[in-house]
């Protein structure tokens, strides 16, 4: 049972607003001593585990880039380019980008699109124009709305849409483990039964959507 | 062969210059924290694993305690963007998506070139290529001074400040957990939740403790083997003679959806919060409770009515 107390770390840590990075250190050394284990072998273990996944922290190299495109304006271009389409609504503007990032997502494409290159320099400010254009002034509460909406299209796109492809890591992680237990599957009975699950996300968001372009109207 | 190796050491390249930088700004917090990034990215298997964990503790010091500075504002005024803008029009949006075309195609094609390019890895290897190509087009369209893409990156890098390492640091955490047997404990209490004979009540638990596990650990792949190991694998494949494609498939999902209600995922959730500059750190979150509980029920649903038929 002490094993958890590391969860429990985590779950108080996070409420309680500590920095994250500290409350992960403390949790694990919990977590490691809960288990018997010693603060050197602790610290190695975290240690293989930081430099195993160094490979999570790479898309940060997109940032000079993406730096150099909005010194130049990328992002008020896109504001321009939505300014001049009669018609666009936050709500058609995020469906749009949603049904793009769950189909691309279904064929593969995962790392196509993501906060750091498409939401942050493309979609989010697209949003806000589009936002404007509904609204003619936008509140600063109802702009940090329209971003943060920018950001979850873009996951509930990817999450509900890349289990689809029969290559992805989670339909060969669940592949895997079913062998483990002497049942064998091919990946595609596996990704087709997400299909049902991607339409109900598109249906659901979707509407949040379009409940999100009444109410910026409605004001 | 090219591999990830390589491209470790642009991004060690990277953080070094954001390191330098930082030091010029007098920003030595900031310099130190990127450097040791760099350092990791460089020379992290020669460091050994006790080493790498002294690393880790450097990191967390500096940001834990206050180390880190916001970023500077913007040296280009909005006035000077919106006229380069109208000037270079549409071919900024043709350089930006170099780096998802590249991705793209590199994904596609790098795999029948093994002996070139290490199979395993072409899309982190095709994502480094496509900022290579975009950052050379962009230089030459653009004609940006030398250090501009540079200094743009670390005023960026400085505003994402230590949530850029969050999901490195999480996923590292999860090792630690399994090495501890965390999940078989918890495993071990859903098992033990669930009322005898009922098969609502057994996908309930099921669906429920794979969104519940997964926002506790941050990612459902931590989450799944143990729901597995606990619920779906006796009770519904085994007990109910459930189907296990639609089982897994559909639990998986669940999972999906406590990912989209959880600071654990700090790469979906918390880094474009940053990134995005949102005031609330929780912004993201909020806005997606709102579909990943709908989307909970219709999955527990799905199992139930697909699953047993």
């Amino acid at each position: 049972m002490w094993t958890l107390a590391g969860i429990a770390v985590i779950v108080a840590g996070f409420m309680l607003r500590f920095n994250p990075l500290l409350v992960i250190v403390v949790s694990a050394l919990v977590t490691g001593l809960a288990a018997g284990l010693d603060l050197q072998a602790i610290i190695a273990a975290f240690g293989k585990a930081f430099n195993d996944s160094r490979y999570v922290s790479v898309v940060w190299i997109v940032l000079p880039v993406i730096g150099l495109l909005e010194a130049f304006g990328l992002q008020e271009r896109a504001r321009g380019l939505i300014a001049g389409l009669k018609g666009a609504t936050v709500g058609r503007l995020l469906t749009g980008y949603l049904l793009i990032r769950q189909a691309t997502a279904a064929l593969g494409l995962t790392s196509i699109a993501g906060h750091p290159q498409t939401v942050r320099p493309l979609v989010a400010p697209m949003a806000e124009a589009a936002a404007q254009q509904q609204n003619g002034t936008l509140s600063e509460d109802e702009s940090e709305t329209v971003k943060a909406y920018s950001a979850a299209t873009d996951n509930v796109g990817l999450f509900f849409g890349e289990d689809i492809f029969l290559a992805i890591g989670s339909i060969l992680l669940m592949k895997g483990l079913l062998e483990q237990y002497g049942i064998i599957l091919d990946p595609f009975e596996l990704s087709v039964w997400a299909i049902p699950t991607a339409i109900a996300a598109f249906l659901i968001h979707g509407f949040r959507l379009w409940r999100l372009d009444r109410r910026l109207a409605r004001k | 062969m090219i591999t990830l190796t390589y491209v470790y050491w642009l991004a060690g390249a990277a953080f070094a210059a954001y390191s330098l930088l930082g030091l010029r700004n007098r920003r030595p917090g900031n310099a130190a924290f990127w450097g040791l990034l760099a350092l990791s990215m460089f020379a992290g298997d020669r460091l050994g694993d006790f080493g790498n964990g002294v690393l880790v503790l450097g990191l967390v010091g500096i940001a834990g305690f206050g180390g880190l500075k916001r970023a500077g504002s913007d040296e280009v005024t909005l006035a000077v963007k919106q006229e380069r803008a109208t000037h270079h029009g549409n071919s900024l949006f043709a350089i930006a998506l170099i780096i998802p075309a590249t991705a793209l195609i590199g994904t596609l094609l790098f795999k029948y070139i093994p002996e070139w390019i290490d199979p395993k890895q072409v899309t982190l290897i095709s994502l480094a290529l496509g900022v290579l190509i975009a950052l050379a087009v962009g230089y030459a369209r653009l004609r940006p001074a030398l250090m501009l893409p540079l200094q743009q990156g670390s005023r960026l890098i400085d505003s994402v400040g230590w949530a850029a390492i969050l999901p490195q640091m999480l996923a590292s955490l999860g090792a630690v957990f399994a090495l501890a047997g965390v999940g078989d404990v918890v495993g071990g209490l859903a098992g033990q939740a669930i009322p005898q004979g009922s098969l609502i009540g057994a996908v309930l638990a099921y669906g429920l403790g794979m969104a519940l596990f997964t926002m506790v650990m941050g990612n459902a792949f931590a989450a799944f083997p143990v729901m597995i190991a606990a619920i779906g694998m006796p009770l519904l494949i085994k007990q109910y003679g459930g189907d296990p494609a639609i089982v897994c498939a559909i639990g998986m999902l669940a999972g999906f959806c406590g990912t989209l209600m959880t600071p654990m995922a700090a790469n979906f959730n918390l880094v474009p919060a940053a990134l995005l500059e949102l005031k609330d750190k929780n912004g993201v979150i909020k806005a997606q409770i709102g579909t990943a509980l709908p989307l909970l029920a219709v999955n527990i649903a799905l199992i139930y009515l697909l699953a047993f038929r």
